[in-house]
């Protein structure tokens, strides 16, 4: 039941990932070239170990990929002196690393008690209508939209906060998810 | 300031002064209210008399456990010859709390000259500030706020002109609660899975990268300045009762309650009249039922209970809880106390970092348990199952997640035992047949 282990209790990210438009994790572009491959010699001049570098090098692939491939972790793997194996072994810990593609807004609603106890479910109902996903984790049909519930993000007294990507919004109610969604391209 | 009301008269706002204030968060608006003095006079300062200070002014852990801090560090020995580090603890995910999130948000440079100090009275040159994945506003502003910094010469390697090397980085988690615990932590900052390590060995003697470290919260740290400048005796004097619990306290307060937000109070506030005075009361036309003071971690207590209680570590005990987090989670009379805890126990199994059979199992079993018994399937028998359970999952695991699960079940079937019955006798929720009623 734990999330640690497989068949965690929550619908995971990627229960559906037939969406279009997403490169196969057999072509592996490297993402550690140019920019990102600077960003990456900055982050391990400030550890004594090249392992100490592996969660910000996988937030670095995900940022440019959408989500940590098969060939992502290899390429990491190689770059810090880990095994394939390992890399994937952290990676499967992180909830917030999506081993497959997700929808192009991944959108995560808490609803943990204090929020559950300020309306969450309702809210997280809003999104999986408006969306059109229908169904936790699953991926709306268009690749647009991924829902998923979360635990606890650490702004309970601003319920119900969610996550659009790496946009924090505070205290959503089912009224504003039109709204929301409205924003979005 | 507290955030996101305006600071109530009775507040103390030292660490929220500057909450909701985007000047206070650039390195010049920070100077300007007196920001890295602090830091300067410590930089010349011995770390054993910065130590001496920390323990005089009665500084306790504000990440949960309430450890003093200044005995803490005295358990690092600078000058031993090793690399020694300092972790900041910003990994706030126990639900209730959302103090840390506001301290980054608001004054980063608060927390910079907060690890920077703690860094120095410890010997290391290097402090780590953990920040959870989810909270992208803090660690971007944390980031910047850093990088402002060493532009500024005040960290690097001759920090503020001392001729002493402090750096300071920003490392982002990625979604466990359990890396707040903080073996896992530094498991998490190494590179491997956030799983607890045993202890011993305790992280002073072999933490982070096997070298002696220390680990702090971010509230904590940034009271440190504030001690520095303004002197222990100060600091000590803030006590409104017991003499163990000094200082200003963030809590975050949630749930069904009228004005949610952070307040800084003096150590032993009435909680009664911050309940009622400060946060509002309850919902109009509800009252309250349930508290939780100290994030979801601690016994639940009924309203009795919290209106007796005065705000410190003591007493919190005193009435049968902790203080925790600081992390008030309110819930009123619309809300059903097994579903409350059921949802409190499948937080603990989603959690679980799964090495230990004790939580692993009971966690997901006291989840499915109380989840039976919500939905109308349950037996009395299973009131004894949960609690047996729970004694099974207390003090035999290697971190205290397994003991959290089981906290809030044992207080919760204890106190609205009542609740817990009528869901098994009538195979419903009575509650919400009320509602649909
Ligand atoms: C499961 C678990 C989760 C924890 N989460 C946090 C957390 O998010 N933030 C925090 O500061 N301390 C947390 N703690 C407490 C830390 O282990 C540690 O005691 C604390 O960071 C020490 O700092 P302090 O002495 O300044 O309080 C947690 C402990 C456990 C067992
Ligand atoms: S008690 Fe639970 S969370 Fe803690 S180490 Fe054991 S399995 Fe992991
Ligand atoms: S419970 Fe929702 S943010 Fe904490």
């Amino acid at each position: 039941m734990s999330a640690r282990e497989e068949g965690g209790l929550h619908a995971p990210a990627h229960a559906s990932h037939s969406s279009a438009g997403h490169g196969h994790p057999a072509e592996h572009t490297p993402v550690f070239t140019g920019d990102n491959r600077k960003k990456l010699d900055e982050i391990l001049s400030r550890y004594p170990s090249k392992m100490a570098a592996l969660l910000p090098a996988l937030w670095i692939a995900q940022d440019e990929q959408g989500w940590v491939s098969e060939g992502a972790m290899a390429e990491i793997a190689g770059l810090l002196e880990l095994t394939p194996a390992y890399v994937k072994g952290v990676v499967t810990f992180y909830t917030m690393y999506h081993q497959h593609p997700v929808g192009r807004h991944f959108i995560q609603v808490c609803t943990t008690s204090p929020c559950g106890v300020c309306g969450a479910e309702d809210v997280a109902k809003a999104f999986l209508k408006h969306t059109g996903c229908g169904e936790l984790g699953v991926t709306s049909p268009d690749g647009k939209y991924t829902v998923i519930e979360v635990e606890c993000l650490g702004a309970c007294g601003f319920a119900t906060p969610i996550m659009i990507n790496d946009d924090f919004i505070e205290s959503v109610t089912p009224e504003r998810v039109p709204e929301i969604l409205g924003t979005l391209k | 300031m507290g955030y996101p009301h305006k600071s109530h008269p009775r507040e103390t706002p030292i660490l929220s002064k500057h909450f909701g204030d985007p000047d206070a968060r650039t390195l010049s608006g920070w100077r300007q209210r007196g920001g890295y003095r602090a830091l300067e006079q410590a930089l010349g300062t011995s770390p054993a008399d910065i130590v001496n200070v920390v323990k005089e002014s009665g500084l306790r852990g504000r990440g949960g456990a309430g450890f003093p801090t200044g005995m803490k560090w005295s358990f690092m020995k600078p000058g031993d010859g090793k690399p020694h580090y300092l972790c900041c603890n910003a990994d706030e995910s126990e639900p209730g709390t959302f103090k840390d999130r506001e301290i980054m948000r608001w004054t980063p440079h608060a927390l910079i000259e907060g690890c920077a100090i703690g860094a120095h009275a410890i010997g290391a040159e290097t402090a780590y500030i953990y920040i959870r994945g989810e909270f992208t506003e803090p660690i971007r502003v944390m980031e910047e706020a850093v990088r402002d910094a060493y532009r500024d010469g005040i960290l690097g390697k001759n920090a503020m002109g001392s001729g002493k090397r402090v750096d300071v980085h920003v490392h982002r988690g990625a979604g466990a609660y359990i890396c707040g615990e903080e073996t896992a932590l530094m498991n998490s900052l190494e590179g491997r899975r956030g799983n607890p390590r045993i202890k011993p060995p305790f992280p002073a003697v072999a933490g982070l990268f096997g070298q002696p470290t220390t680990i702090n919260n971010v509230e904590t740290l940034t009271a440190v300045p504030h001690i520095l400048t303004n002197g222990a005796a100060w600091y000590k004097a803030m006590s409104l009762s017991s003499p163990k619990s000094t200082g200003s306290k963030l809590f975050s307060v949630c749930g069904n309650i009228r004005k949610p937000g952070n307040y800084e109070i003096t150590m032993g506030f009435p909680f009664k009249e911050f309940l009622y005075d400060l946060c509002g009361g309850p919902l109009p036309g509800r009252k309250f039922k349930a508290i939780i003071p100290g994030g979801s971690s601690v016994p639940i207590q009924t309203v009795e209970e919290a209106e007796a209680t005065l705000m410190d570590y003591e007493g919190f005990v005193a009435q049968g809880t902790m203080l925790g987090s600081g992390g008030v989670i309110v819930f009123d009379d619309s809300q059903c106390m097994v579903k409350q805890i059921a949802r409190l126990a499948r937080f603990y199994a989603h959690e679980s970092c799964a090495q230990c059979t004790q939580c692993r199992e009971g966690t997901a079993w006291t989840t499915r348990i109380l989840e039976r018994i919500e939905h109308g399937e349950g037996t009395m028998e299973d009131l004894d199952t949960l609690l047996e359970i729970g004694d099974n999952m207390t003090g035999k695991t290697i971190c205290v997640l397994s003991d959290s699960c089981a906290t809030p079940v044992a207080s919760g079937i204890k106190k609205w035992r009542n609740e817990f019955e009528a869901h098994i006798k009538q195979k419903r929720c009575p509650m919400r047949t009320a509602v649909a009623a």
